[in-house]
């Protein structure tokens, strides 16, 4: 039984590729493994080595003696721990007003019906592939109107309102494989609109908000024009407009790689193990995107 | 109408309120007003003054780096995108043999794309060293050929940013995407084709490639959207240089609006691009009928 399970499986996997063997499948996964990897290993040892070993040719692999220093001084040397202070309240505004937002509208458009609904939600849909440039000139100077350059609201506002086409498209696609009997059974129980939007459905949505904040959560940290353009001050920096420092020094000489690489290694590392945490989640996501595209 | 759809209707509309808002206020309000700036000179200091097309037929004509940046631009996407959309399509084929231990090289290939892009963009500045870099350091052990300047390059440049957004993206969201598609064609059709003798070349021809057209046209247009727009890294790893060789058009916005603080002429610039992307979007929905094939979609 088992056998021909595994013979089953072994046609078709060779219905895939015509059979070529496994070993060179392996072989060729593993190369590709250390390309994308090598960059990582290259990060983190240049972010352990002394100012001497940066520019030694050959290149030492691995650091004499590792400089765990190098990590503190990046913390000493720039505002390192406000710049990670801001990044997380602007993220994390971010994210609430998403998930907030996004899941409301969603809502709307899975459930209720009126004039104009579809096409609502087919300008939704083409937002997505509005390029930024059109609309981030007359936005800056709204909130430069409104006295907000060089404060987080710019960007912590735009996600109160609907935060985004692809959360709302990704929640709204998982509303509409809810049933309707829970809402009306809620319904014929008295309750409101929002309480089966707020007691029913959201419940029922946790994978799809989780989904909707890790994705958030990665974009806004990632977030580099918006930063950029709307604030001046240092302190008020995110981590990916403060990374730059290090690039863009002014008076010093010594050469910053090895605390450069030390900062990547921690303004990357909260991604990746967001990412190993919720791998699931964030999978999905990127999949729905893709159906029915 | 009953007051109980008038009631629902009401309440539709009230949820839809945070995004109608937004529309109006981040959207169509501001693309209204790009537009009517695109026709005025306006410095932020002094009120928008009116000036016709002025704008648009500066960029044409007087703006010495309008056509080599939309060149420099294009160049970009059309290596990025076609050899990125192949790359992510054959890690996405090799990720669907069912090797054990698919799920650990997933995870591997696809880290990068977590990496902020300008985390990645200095990083990979240093990776491109000339002397004592990665890249030329295994280049010339490899082969004993001293490496490129790279990103100090002229001619290398460009190449050096097509080679870390692929890194960067390659094993991310399109491969993603992809491997769900080849995931999503039933087995049945292979095993039927191979009962007719198809062989692994006609299978791949007549069942894998019309299977995941939708797939393949759904990642060409947000790939070649997302190209056209390139932006951070090249800021942040080369600034646009060494003498403009890197000087890509978001680059061009973003420097006459933000550093120049001319909006009118930005704005100008914006609405050419955005329009440039309307139509290479369009023309790609209207080719793709030929190429595109949807399984299951009823007349």
């Amino acid at each position: 039984m088992a056998a021909r399970a595994h013979e089953i499986a072994q046609e078709r996997a060779e219905a895939r590729l015509g059979g070529v063997n496994q070993p060179l499948l392996y072989a060729a996964a593993v190369v590709l493994t250390l390309l994308f990897i090598t960059p990582f290993f290259w990060t983190v040892s240049i972010s352990l080595k002394q100012i001497k070993e940066l520019f030694q040719f050959p290149p030492l692999l691995l650091p004499e003696t590792p400089q765990w220093g190098n990590y503190v001084q990046v913390w000493t040397r720039v505002p390192f721990g406000k710049w990670v202070v801001n990044t997380f309240i602007i993220t994390g505004s971010a994210m609430a007003g998403t998930l907030l937002t996004a899941s409301l509208v969603a809502y709307s458009f899975a459930r209720y019906k009126y004039p104009g609904r579809d096409l609502f939600f087919i300008a939704t849909l083409s937002t997505m592939m509005l390029p930024a440039e059109v609309t981030i000139i007359p936005q800056y100077l709204g909130f430069r109107q409104l006295d907000l350059l060089d404060t987080f609201w710019p960007l912590i506002i735009p996600a109160w309102l609907g935060g985004g086409a692809f959360y709302i498209f990704l929640l709204r696609q998982f509303f509409m494989t809810i049933p309707r009997d829970l809402d009306d059974a809620a319904r014929i129980d008295g309750a409101s609109g929002f309480q089966i939007f707020w007691n029913v459905m959201l419940p029922l949505a946790k994978p799809a908000l989780a989904t909707v904040a890790v994705i958030s959560f990665i974009a806004n940290w990632d977030e580099f024009l918006r930063p950029l353009i709307y604030l001046n001050t240092t302190e008020k920096f995110p981590l990916s407009v403060g990374l730059r420092f290090f690039n863009n020094r002014g008076n010093e000489t010594d050469p910053l790689d090895h605390l450069l690489m030390a900062a990547a290694v921690m303004v990357t590392a909260p991604c990746l193990v967001l990412f190993f945490c919720t791998q699931r989640y964030f999978v999905r996501g990127v999949i729905t995107s893709g159906i029915k595209g | 109408m009953s007051s109980r759809a008038r009631r629902e209707m009401l309440e539709g509309y009230l949820f839809l309120l945070p995004w109608a808002v937004g529309f109006v206020v981040l959207i169509a309000g501001p693309m209204l007003a790009s537009l009517y700036l695109s026709l005025t000179s306006y410095d932020i200091a002094r009120p928008p003054v009116f000036v016709g097309v002025d704008n648009f037929s500066r960029a044409f004509t007087l703006d010495p780096q309008f056509w080599p940046s939309l060149a420099k631009t294009f160049y970009y996407a059309l290596v990025v995108v076609p050899v990125g959309l192949t790359v992510s399509m054959l890690l996405a084929t090799l990720l669907n043999q069912r090797l054990a231990g698919t799920n650990v090289f997933r995870t591997l290939y696809f880290l990068p794309h977590l990496t902020p892009i300008v985390a990645t963009a200095l990083v990979w500045k240093v990776i491109f060293n000339p002397e004592v870099g990665l890249i030329n350091t295994a280049l010339y052990y490899a082969t004993g050929v001293k490496g490129p300047g790279w990103l100090s390059s002229v001619e290398w440049a460009i190449p050096a940013l097509i080679i870390m957004n692929l890194w960067r993206a390659a094993g991310g969201n399109t491969m993603m995407i992809f491997l769900a598609g080849l995931q999503g064609i039933p087995a049945e059709l292979y095993e039927a084709a191979a009962i007719d003798g198809a062989n692994a070349w006609h299978r791949f021809r007549y069942v894998t490639v019309p299977m995941l057209s939708p797939t393949v046209f759904f990642n060409l247009v947000l790939g070649v959207i997302g190209a056209l727009q390139v932006f951070a890294s090249a800021l942040v790893a080369s600034r646009g240089g060494p003498a403009y060789a890197t000087w890509f058009y978001a680059l061009h916005i973003y420097n006459e609006a933000f550093v120049n603080f001319k909006m009118g002429y930005a704005a100008a610039l914006a609405w050419v691009f955005f329009v440039i992307v309307l139509a290479i979007t369009y023309f790609q929905v209207r080719l793709s009928g030929r190429w595109v094939y949807y399984a299951g979609e009823g007349p």
